[in-house]
C-alpha cells in the first residue's frame, strides 16, 4: 500500500549554459491525506524545485527528471501534459510566494476563482461566481460579493494571499503545495494565514506540503519534517523530534543561527561557516562536509568520499554514529539554544 | 574565521551620550492627481511626529510591519530625504536643515548599510573601489595609502583582502552585506543605520552578519539604528527597541520592557505572531509558564493605508480594546502606570506588563468561522 503522495528517488537536472545543475538529487517522502509535511532549506537546497516537479510544471525542455512521483497511485513522472492538466487544479494545488505575480493583473479575482472550477466542474458563469464568493468568504476577505469584481491590485498583500488560497482551494483538492506561502507577508499577517490554512486542511483532509527557509513556520504548522541541503534531503522525522532532538549537523547550524525570543543576547549566535554549495558541482561525499565542525569525529575521510544514506522513517544522512549525534547535541549544541 | 581580527580603537565620546535625536520627526509624501493641472490630491503620511534618540554605542532597534515608516525614519535621518517637519540634530549640532557644506564633514560619521546586496553595489566597480570610494569622495588618504586601508577593512568585515579586484557578482548574498559593511566602514562613523541588513540573507548567512554587526559596535564603539521587521533579530542585537505602526512609535524601552513587560496591545500582538521553533513542543512560547500555552492574537485583515490613517489611536481598527475614545483622542506616548523610566507606550488601555496570556485574541473573521467550524465538527 503506497501513501497518497509518495516520491521516490527523485532526480530534477537542469542543463545550464554553466552546466548540469543537480538541483534535487534522490529525494524521497511519503505524505498522507490529512497531514502536512513540511520541507525546510534554504536557498537553492532544492525545495521549490521538488514541488513543481511534483506539479509537472517545471520547463520540459532543459529539465530532466528521474524516480517516481506516485499520487493516490498515479505515476506523475513522464505523464502527458494533458493528464496533468486535469489533475492541476482538481487534486492538487499550489499556492506561490509573491501573490503579485501569481495573479493575472487583468483578470478580477472572482474570475481568477472562478475559472479552474468551470473548467474543472462544468459549472456556469452564474454558479462559478457564487462559488468564488463562497470562497473569499472562507478565506477572510470581508464583503465578497463586492470584492470579487476587484482586480489584485485593489487588494493588500495579505487579502492577495487569501485570494490565491481561495484559488487553489476552489476545486478541494487533495493536495495543497504551500512555497514560502508567507514569506512576503508581515508577522501578524502571516501568523492569520497559518492558522487559516491549518484550519481549513481540518475541514477538507487535504494533504498539504509546506515549503519555507523558516524553522518557525513549520514548528507549529506541520507534522512532518524534511530538511535539505544541496538538493538532498539531511533529516527527517516528525516535527517534534526534529525540533527537539535534531540530529544532523546542518539542522543544528540552522537552529543555532536563529536567534529567539528567549535566547540568550550576551551569547553571539553560532551560524554555520562558508557559503551553500554550487549546485553545478555540488562536493563529494556528504554535501554539508566542507561547512560541518564534525567531519574529523565521523572518520574524516569518509564524510569527502562516501554520500551518507538518509535512513527511512526518522534519522538523519549523516556518518556521526547515532549515539555521538545524540551526545553532541546534548552536550555541545542544546545548552546554546534558548 | 573573522574573530581572530583586531579592530582599530573605540571612536571617542563617551558612551551614552545622545548622539543623533529626532524629535517630531515628519515625512508627509504627496500624492499629485487631476487633471489638466496635476495638484496635490493627499499624503502619504509615512512618518508623522517620530521622536527618538541614538545613544552612542548603543543598537537602537526600531521594528514594525511593512509601511510602518521606519525605513522612512532611517533615510530622515542619514538626510537623504527631507523631513516635512520635526528636528534632526546629532550630537548637538541642528542638522535639519543643514546644506552641503555643515552636512559633509557629519555625513561622513553617518552611514548605512542597506538590505538589498545586489542592488546597493555598483556591478561595474570592483571591491577596492567600492570601499574606497567614500574616502575619495571626502577626500581622505590614510597613513599607509588606501589600499591597505581597504585591506585592512575587507579583513576586518571577514573577506579575503585578496579579493580587492574582484566584481560583486564574484560573490555571494552575505558576502555582498560584508562589501556594504566595509564601505560603511570606511569613513570610520560613529553611528550605522543599517536598514533590514540581514533580511534578504539567508538564515546561515545572517547570523555571520549579525555577529559582525556586533562586534563592531561592542569592539569600535560604533552606535547602530537598526531597522528590521524580525522581532527576534531586533531583540538579539538592540539594547533598546522602538515599536513603529503607521508612521508612530507606539512603544520604546530597553529590551527587556518591550520583550518582557510590553504594555501596548499591538506590541503583545507582535510578540504573540512570531513563530518559535518551541511551538513544536506545543507548550512552551515566550513569557508562558512551564506547562502553560500563551493565548494567541489573531489580529484580524492588514495594515491600513497610510494616506488616510484612522482618527485618534492609529491601530484601533485592528485592536481588540478599542472604545469610543480610541477613535477620537489620539493617546499620546507616556510612561504607563508601572513601566520603568524611559519605558513608553501610546495607549488609553494598556495591556498588562507581561507576554504571558491565558487568554486567546482572535479577530480575524476566516479564522474564527474555522475555528468555529472545527470545534463543533470535532
Amino acid at each position: 500500500m503506497t501513501a497518497f503522495l509518495s516520491v521516490k528517488d527523485l532526480f530534477v537536472r537542469f542543463s545550464t549554459e554553466d552546466g548540469t545543475v543537480k538541483a534535487v538529487d534522490g529525494l524521497s517522502f511519503d505524505l498522507e491525506r490529512g497531514r502536512t509535511l513540511g520541507i525546510v532549506g534554504e536557498s537553492g537546497s532544492g525545495k521549490s524545485v521538488t514541488s513543481l516537479s511534483v506539479l509537472g510544471l517545471h520547463d520540459a525542455r532543459s529539465t530532466e527528471i528521474r524516480g517516481e512521483i506516485l499520487l493516490d497511485g498515479q505515476e506523475l513522472t513522464g505523464a502527458p501534459e494533458s493528464v496533468l492538466e486535469k489533475l492541476r487544479g482538481d487534486k492538487m494545488a499550489m499556492i506561490f510566494q509573491d501573490s503579485l505575480t501569481a495573479l493575472s493583473p487583468y483578470y478580477t479575482v472572482g474570475r481568477q476563482i472562478a475559472e479552474p472550477y468551470r473548467k474543472h466542474t462544468g459549472a456556469s458563469k452564474r454558479e462559478a461566481r457564487q462559488r468564488a464568493v463562497e470562497m473569499l468568504e472562507k478565506v477572510g476577505i470581508p464583503n465578497p460579493s463586492l470584492r470579487v469584481d476587484d482586480y489584485p491590485h485593489q487588494f493588500s498583500g495579505g487579502m492577495r494571499q487569501r485570494a490565491m488560497i481561495a484559488m487553489a482551494l476552489v476545486c478541494d483538492p487533495e493536495l495543497l503545495i504551500a512555497d514560502e506561502p508567507t514569506t512576503a507577508l508581515d508577522v501578524t499577517v502571516q501568523a492569520q494565514i497559518l492558522d487559516l490554512l491549518k484550519d481549513l486542511q481540518q475541514q477538507t483532509g487535504s494533504a498539504i506540503v509546506l515549503i519555507t527557509h523558516d524553522l518557525g513556520v513549520v514548528a507549529n504548522t506541520v507534522d512532518e519534517l524534511l530538511v535539505m541541503y544541496a538538493g538532498r534531503a539531511v533529516e527527517r522525522g516528525s516535527v517534534r523530534e526534529v525540533l527537539r532532538a535534531p540530529q544532523h549537523p546542518y539542522t543544528w547550524g540552522l537552529l543555532g543561527s536563529m536567534p529567539r525570543l528567549t535566547s540568550d543576547v550576551n551569547e553571539p549566535l553560532t551560524p554555520i561557516p562558508g557559503t551553500p554549495p554550487s549546485l553545478l558541482a555540488p562536493p563529494p561525499g556528504c554535501p554539508f562536509h566542507p561547512r560541518c565542525a564534525y567531519t574529523a569525529e565521523a572518520g574524516g575521510e569518509v564524510c569527502r568520499t562516501e554520500r551518507p544514506v538518509l535512513p527511512p522513517g526518522r534519522g538523519a544522512a549523516c556518518h556521526l554514529s547515532a549515539e555521538r549525534k545524540r551526545t553532541v547535541f546534548n552536550e555541545q549544541i542544546k545548552p546554546r539554544l534558548g | 574565521m573573522t574573530d581572530k581580527v583586531s579592530l582599530p580603537a573605540p571612536r571617542d565620546g563617551s558612551p551614552g551620550e545622545p548622539l543623533l535625536v529626532a524629535e517630531g520627526l515628519t515625512k508627509h509624501f504627496p500624492i499629485m492627481g487631476g487633471f489638466p493641472v496635476k495638484r496635490r490630491i493627499g499624503a502619504v503620511q509615512a512618518v508623522d511626529g517620530v521622536d527618538l534618540t541614538v545613544r552612542a554605542g548603543e543598537s537602537f532597534g526600531l521594528v514594525g510591519e511593512s509601511g510602518c515608516g521606519k525605513s522612512t525614519t532611517g533615510r530622515l535621518l542619514t538626510r537623504l530625504l527631507e523631513p516635512t517637519a520635526g528636528r534632526i540634530s546629532y550630537r548637538g549640532e541642528d542638522i535639519t536643515r543643514a546644506g552641503r557644506r555643515q552636512l559633509a564633514p557629519i555625513r561622513s560619521e553617518i552611514q548605512m548599510i542597506f538590505q538589498d546586496p545586489y542592488s546597493s553595489l555598483n556591478p561595474r566597480q570592483t571591491v577596492g573601489k567600492i570601499v574606497s570610494g567614500p574616502m575619495e569622495i571626502n577626500g581622505i588618504n590614510p597613513a599607509g595609502g588606501r589600499e591597505a586601508r581597504v585591506r585592512e577593512l575587507l579583513d576586518v568585515v571577514g573577506l579575503n583582502p585578496e579579493h580587492y579586484n574582484r566584481f560583486p557578482h564574484e560573490f555571494s548574498g552575505g558576502q555582498r552585506q560584508r562589501i556594504g559593511v566595509a564601505r560603511a566602514l570606511a569613513l570610520e562613523p560613529k553611528v550605522i543605520i543599517a536598514d533590514e541588513p540581514v533580511s534578504a540573507l539567508d538564515v546561515s548567512i545572517q547570523a555571520q552578519v549579525v555577529n559582525l554587526l556586533g562586534r563592531l559596535r561592542r569592539e569600535m564603539g560604533i552606535a547602530f539604528l537598526f531597522i528590521a521587521h524580525d522581532l527576534a533579530v531586533v531583540r538579539h542585537f538592540s539594547q533598546r527597541v522602538a515599536v513603529m505602526y503607521l508612521g508612530k512609535i507606539v512603544e520604546v524601552g530597553t529590551r527587556e520592557d518591550i520583550y518582557g513587560r510590553p504594555r501596548h496591545p499591538y506590541t503583545h500582538a507582535l510578540l504573540s505572531a512570531v513563530p518559535e521553533t518551541h511551538d513544536a513542543d506545543g507548550t512552551r512560547r515566550v513569557g508562558a509558564p512551564p506547562g502553560g500555552s500563551r493565548g494567541r492574537i489573531r489580529l484580524a485583515g492588514d495594515v491600513p493605508s497610510p494616506v488616510m490613517p484612522p482618527s485618534g489611536c492609529r491601530f484601533r481598527t485592528r485592536c481588540w480594546k478599542a472604545q469610543a475614545r480610541c477613535a477620537t483622542e489620539e493617546p499620546p506616548l507616556t510612561r504607563a502606570d508601572g513601566n520603568t523610566e524611559g519605558h513608553l507606550s501610546a495607549c488609553h488601555f494598556p495591556e498588562p506588563p507581561t507576554v504571558a496570556r491565558n487568554t486567546e485574541v482572535i479577530l480575524d473573521p476566516a479564522l474564527r468561522a474555522a475555528e468555529d467550524a472545527d470545534g463543533a465538527g470535532g
